[in-house]
C-alpha cells in the first residue's frame, strides 16, 4: 500500500468496537434485520416438528398442539412472527435497490417494484389461509 | 435561539498523544453557519493549531467529510443550527487512520479506487475524429454514479469496511458500475474479475448506510446489490454454457 | 472470470430463501403457531391436514418452504457472526456450521416428507 505519510511518527488507528451495532439506531436496525434469519430458521424447525407429529398419528399431533399452547412457545412464536414480518417488510422495501427495471429507457420508481411484492405477499397469504380453512 | 454553541472537537497530535482527546470551544451560533464555519472560527480566533481539510465550501470537492454527532457528514453542508442547543461533537471520519486532529489518511481508498478501473476501457479505440454517440437513455443509465465526489463518507459509514479493511468498499464499486453501465465502455469483464472476489461485492451485507450518508445521492448500496445480481447471472450463464460464454 | 467463486451460488440461495420466507412464512407462523392453537380461527383437523400433507404438491411446497429459508438463514447468520461478533477468523468453522446446517436441514426435511 502507498503510504505518503511515512515521515510522520505515527497515526492513530481506531478499532471498531465489538458493539458497533449498538452505537447508532440504523446499525441496530440492520442487525435486527439480519437476526430475523434466526427466527426464519426457527419457523422451519417448527414446521418440521409439526410434520413429524402429523406423521406420528393423532395422539402425537394433539400433544404437539398442547406444546404450542405452552406460554414459552407462545411468547417465542409471537416474537418470531414479529421478526418474520420485519424480514418480509424490509425485504420487499429493499428489492427495488437490487432490481432495476427500465421501461422506455426510464428507471421504474421504487414503488413500482415493491408494490407488486407486497401484493403478492397479500395474495399468497390469503390463498394459504383459504386452503387451510375452507370447509 | 441562544447565540453561542459548544463544539467538542477531536484533538490528536501524533508527536505527543497516544490517543485522541476532545477539546471544547464556544463559538457564535449563527443561522447561516455550517459546521465548517465554526471550525474556521476556532482556527482563526481560538486555537490556530486545529487541523482539518476543506476546500470548496459548496459540497463539490469532497474534502471536508467528518463525523458530526456520530454521523458522517460534509461539514460544509451541515448547519450548526440543526444541532442547537448543542454541544456538537466533531470527530474525524471513522474507519480511517487519524493523522492529526480531524485529518485522516485516505491512501487506502485511493489504492482501491484504482483497482476498480474507473475509466473507459475500449478494446479498440475509435480514430480521434470519430465520436462516441450516446442517447439520453444511455446517459441516464450511469449518470447517478458519476455524481460521486470521492468524499469517502460512504467508507466512514460502512461497518464492513471498518471491520475488514480489505473490503474494496462502496464508492469504488459504485464507480466501477458507473463505467460498466456506460455504453462506450467495454471493460465490464475486467472489472468483474476484481470485484467478484470475496473482498469485492460479496463482502457487502447491505447495511445500506453508505447510501444514506451520500451527499450526492449516488446510492452505492444499490450499485453493489445490482452488481451482485449481474455477477450471479454471469455465474448461471457460465454454468449453463460452460464454453463460449465470454 | 479468473477465479471461480462460489459466492454467486450462495447468494442465489440466500435471495431465493429470502423471497420464499418473506412471502410465505408470516402466514404459516401466524396460523399454525398462534391463531389455530389459541382458537382465534378454526384450523383444519388432523385428518384434513394429513390428506393435504400427502398430496405431492404439498410435499414439494413444504420442501421448498423448509430448504431455501435455511440457506437464507445460513448466509445472513454467517455474516452476522463475522461482523457482529468479529469472529471472521473462525470463518471455516462458521461456514461448515451455517451451510452444513442448512444442508442437513434440507436432507431431514426431504426424508421426513418422503416417508409420510
Amino acid at each position: 500500500m502507498i503510504n505518503p505519510t511515512e515521515y510522520l511518527p505515527k497515526s492513530y488507528h481506531p478499532r471498531v468496537s465489538t458493539y458497533w451495532w449498538l452505537t447508532r439506531w440504523v446499525y441496530l436496525k440492520f442487525i435486527l434485520r439480519e437476526a430475523s434469519s434466526v427466527f426464519v430458521a426457527w419457523t422451519v424447525i417448527l414446521t418440521l416438528l409439526q410434520i413429524r407429529a402429523l406423521a406420528a398419528g393423532p395422539a402425537r399431533y394433539a400433544e404437539f398442539q398442547d406444546w404450542l399452547r405452552s406460554p414459552l412457545l407462545l411468547v417465542l412464536n409471537a416474537v418470531s412472527l414479529f421478526f418474520v414480518v420485519f424480514h418480509a417488510v424490509t425485504w420487499f422495501n429493499l428489492a427495488p435497490k437490487a432490481m432495476v427495471v427500465r421501461v422506455g429507457g426510464r428507471r421504474l420508481p421504487n414503488l413500482a417494484i415493491s408494490a407488486p411484492n407486497f401484493a403478492a405477499w397479500a395474495v399468497l397469504s390469503a390463498a394459504i389461509a383459504w386452503i387451510l380453512m375452507r370447509g | 435561539m441562544a447565540n453561542r454553541i459548544t463544539i467538542e472537537v477531536t484533538r490528536y497530535d501524533p508527536a505527543q498523544d497516544e490517543k485522541p482527546r476532545f477539546d471544547s470551544f464556544e463559538v457564535p451560533l449563527r443561522k447561516e453557519w455550517v459546521v465548517l464555519d465554526a471550525l474556521n472560527y476556532i482556527k482563526d480566533h481560538l486555537d490556530g493549531s486545529l487541523t482539518f481539510r476543506w476546500s470548496c465550501r459548496m459540497g463539490v470537492c469532497g474534502s471536508c467529510g467528518m463525523t458530526v454527532n456520530g454521523v458522517p457528514k460534509l461539514t460544509c453542508a451541515t448547519f450548526l443550527s440543526d444541532y442547537a442547543p448543542g454541544p456538537v461533537r466533531v470527530e474525524p471520519m471513522k474507519n480511517f487512520p487519524v493523522l492529526k486532529d480531524l485529518v485522516v489518511d485516505t491512501s487506502d481508498f485511493l489504492v482501491k479506487l484504482e483497482k476498480s478501473k474507473p475509466w473507459i476501457i475500449r478494446k479498440v479505440e475509435k480514430p480521434l475524429d470519430e465520436e462516441y454517440f450516446q442517447t439520453p437513455e444511455q446517459l441516464e443509465a450511469y449518470k447517478q454514479y458519476s455524481m460521486c465526489i470521492n468524499c469517502m463518507l460512504c467508507y466512514a459509514a460502512c461497518p464492513v469496511y471498518g471491520l475488514d479493511p480489505l473490503f474494496i468498499g462502496p464508492a469504488a464499486i459504485a464507480l466501477a458500475q458507473r463505467y460498466n453501465m456506460d455504453s462506450r465502455d467495454e471493460g465490464a469483464s475486467e472489472r468483474m474479475d476484481i470485484l467478484s472476489q470475496h473482498d469485492g461485492i460479496w463482502g457487502c451485507t447491505f447495511v445500506g448506510e453508505c447510501t444514506q450518508v451520500c451527499p450526492k445521492h449516488v446510492d452505492p448500496a444499490g450499485a453493489i446489490q445490482q452488481y451482485k445480481l449481474t455477477a450471479t447471472m454471469e455465474w448461471v450463464k457460465a454454468l449453463v454454457l460452460p464454453r463460449g460464454s465470454e | 472470470m479468473s477465479k471461480r467463486s462460489n459466492e454467486p451460488f450462495l447468494w442465489l440461495l440466500f435471495s431465493a430463501g429470502g423471497v420464499v420466507s418473506a412471502l410465505l412464512m408470516p402466514i404459516h407462523l401466524l396460523l399454525f403457531a398462534l391463531a389455530f392453537p389459541l382458537g382465534w380461527l378454526d384450523g383444519p383437523g388432523y385428518e384434513k391436514l394429513l390428506v393435504l400433507l400427502r398430496h405431492p404438491m404439498t410435499r414439494v411446497y413444504l420442501l421448498v418452504l423448509c430448504s431455501l429459508p435455511l440457506f437464507h438463514w445460513a448466509h445472513r447468520f454467517r455474516f452476522t457472526l463475522y461482523d457482529g461478533l468479529q469472529i471472521k477468523h473462525l470463518s471455516e468453522f462458521i461456514n461448515v456450521f451455517c451451510y452444513g446446517g442448512a444442508t442437513v436441514g434440507t436432507v431431514v426435511a426431504a426424508c421426513l416428507l418422503w416417508s409420510i
